[in-house]
């Protein structure tokens, strides 16, 4: 096995998903597989490679920055439409800190 | 008119002939897709104000006499990951299944500069990750040419409803092969260009450094029109490319003599039945057009799963950390904060998802990020060099799209690992970031399509379609 149940339900806090038994379950068998294919990758030489990090760094005009000019932002009212629970211009959430 | 076999030629033609408007036409398309949609589910929804609004436009270009544009009155689906203003954007994900964008895809904008019609949004695996689109939290695409089939994926409504018929041509991404495969399986023509040759603001984000949109058609020249129509520099997306875009179409002389071609022998080992007969067979063909064909080596290959499985997979675990029901997702009643995210993301994300984002949030942590996520990036560049050398020697690779044709619906979806062995052929061109495409060449005995894919140099999609072009102009 590459990795412990208990490793998969702490992955899963890092990543912020809420789980079911049955899902930490499957997910295990699954990630315990797939990462085992992952290992193919310690075959390959890499000693002198430079990691790939973008595309086409290279390429003309891939690395140019734009000028820093301000643009119009969305408003307010836009911004907040698609939220589950919008209120008072803000996007409200449960209370983070107890009085 | 008859809206299955409509090209961007005849539609043209119809238009400036006033043989029919751009609305009568939108209008009819509109109703055909929505009479015809049941049998696949290949549009999620529609957007006729939107649709009807556009046509109205091109109908007063032409009435004032001025250029309608490359894509004047064109009937064009979307995939539903790429986001259009006032029309619901779903990504295939419970999460948005009520998201209205405030804003529209540059593709898009694009799309409707150039004349044309969005008729609706496309189904797809949820935020593209997947070969089959079953992954949809809204239900599976049927393949049209064979309904107990998959479409393939991940943009397998936007390749079904350009096979069916219901649009002319499609928009769909590509992440590693979520254009090329399907496209396979459907019989259309699908095509992944360069990375950044297409702006990728406004396609919800994947895997940021192998995301691409690319178009669907039913020919290679309505596929090189509307590429070009979306297609240049757009300061909203940073990795765009500066690179002039050239009149794709206006090189489609049908003349390929003397072009080079390599065809890869790690490709050619495992495969297998008639997938490998209709390759060697449409070999045979371009060799006939005059075409110098070779065999060449990737000797990188048999590394390419793992490598793109780690770096898509942490990409996409990171990208994927917005939907956390704060700002635009649904949210599921909760007591506290921490609770906010874990139960957003537990109810909201489907199974394919949450096996990625776990394996990209481990490929990642602390202790594991140069095992894997480093190592990847290495052995990519090994990959794209692979790629660099084969170039030196040919003009264009000719290669497998799938090891297998269209499946039938729920025969691999318990199967992660074997799912994603069948990406081999079209994730090491998405690694590289090179010009690929699917082009048809025949059906096995069963009737189920079989595409050829086409790679070329960085930029070089001119001779991608020439070579596509004249292949399709030889089995016409």
């Amino acid at each position: 096995m590459k990795l412990t149940e208990k490793e998969v339900r702490y992955v899963a806090e890092l990543a912020n998903l809420a789980l079911t038994d049955a899902e930490v379950g499957k997910l295990h068998a699954d990630l315990d597989g797939i990462l085992e294919h992952f290992d193919k990758l310690n075959e390959v030489d890499t000693g002198n490679v430079e990691p790939m990090a973008q595309v086409l760094y290279s390429a003309a005009g891939t690395s140019t920055l734009r000028e820093d000019r301000p643009r119009q932002p969305l408003d307010n009212q836009t911004a907040l439409a698609n939220a589950p629970q919008p209120g008072s211009g803000y996007f409200k959430v449960p209370k983070v800190i107890e009085r | 008119m008859t809206i299955p076999s409509l090209t961007i030629d005849t539609v043209r033609e119809g238009l400036t002939s006033r043989r029919f408007s751009a609305r009568e036409l939108a209008a009819e398309a509109l109703r055909f897709a929505e009479a015809e949609n049941p049998q696949t589910h290949a549009y999620l929804h529609f957007s006729p104000d939107r649709a009807l609004a556009a046509a109205d436009r091109v109908d007063r270009r032409i009435a004032r006499g001025e250029d309608p544009g490359a894509l004047a009155g064109v009937p064009i689906a979307v995939k539903d990951v790429i986001v259009t203003k006032g029309v619901r954007t779903t990504c295939g994900s419970k999460l948005l299944a009520r998201y209205i964008p405030p804003y529209d895809a540059t593709a898009v904008e694009r799309v409707e500069e150039a004349g044309g019609v969005i008729l609706g949004k496309t189904n797809c695996d949820e935020f593209a990750m997947g070969s089959s689109t079953e992954n949809s939290a809204f239900g599976p695409t049927r393949n049209p040419v064979a309904p107990d089939r998959v479409p393939g994926g991940s943009s397998g409504g936007s390749a079904a409803a350009v096979a069916q018929g219901t649009a002319v041509v499609a928009l769909g991404s590509d992440t590693g092969g979520s254009v090329r495969q399907p496209a396979s399986f459907c019989g259309v023509v699908g095509v992944t260009p360069t990375y950044g040759r297409v702006s990728r603001y406004g396609l919800t984000a994947f895997a940021s450094s192998l995301d691409h949109i690319g178009p669907f058609a039913r020919t290679v020249k309505d596929a090189a029109v509307l590429l070009g129509a979306v297609a240049g520099r757009d300061p909203h997306d940073a990795t765009s490319a500066e690179a002039p875009v050239p009149d794709y179409s206006a090189r489609l002389d049908g003349n390929v003599k003397g072009l080079k071609l390599g065809l890869p022998l790690e490709y050619l080992k495992g495969l297998k039945g008639e997938t490998a007969d209709l390759l060697a067979r449409a070999v045979e063909s371009l060799k006939a057009l005059g075409c110098q064909v070779r065999e060449i080596s990737l000797p990188t290959t048999d590394y390419a799963i793992a490598c793109y499985y780690v770096i898509a997979t942490a990409e996409a675990s990171s990208n994927l950390a917005r939907y956390d029901g704060v700002r635009y997702t649904s949210r599921p009643a909760v007591e506290s904060f921490a609770d906010l995210y874990r139960e957003t993301r537990g109810e909201g994300f489907g199974a394919e998802c949450k096996r990625r984002i776990m394996l990209g949030t481990y490929v990642l942590s602390a202790g594991y990020y140069d095992a894997y996520y480093l190592k990847a990036q290495k052995v990519r560049a090994l990959i794209a060099r692979d790629f660099a050398q084969a170039f030196e020697q040919v003009d264009a690779i000719v290669a497998p799209v799938s090891p297998f044709p269209a499946f039938r619906l729920g025969e691999k979806v318990d199967d992660p690992v074997a799912m994603y062995l069948s990406d081999i052929y079209t994730i090491t061109g998405s690694l590289a970031g090179i010009p690929c495409m699917s082009v048809p060449c025949g059906s096995t005995s069963e009737g189920l399509p079989v595409g050829m894919q086409i790679l070329t140099r960085h930029f070089d999609e001119t001779t991608m379609f020439r070579l596509a072009h004249a292949f399709e102009a030889s089995r016409a």
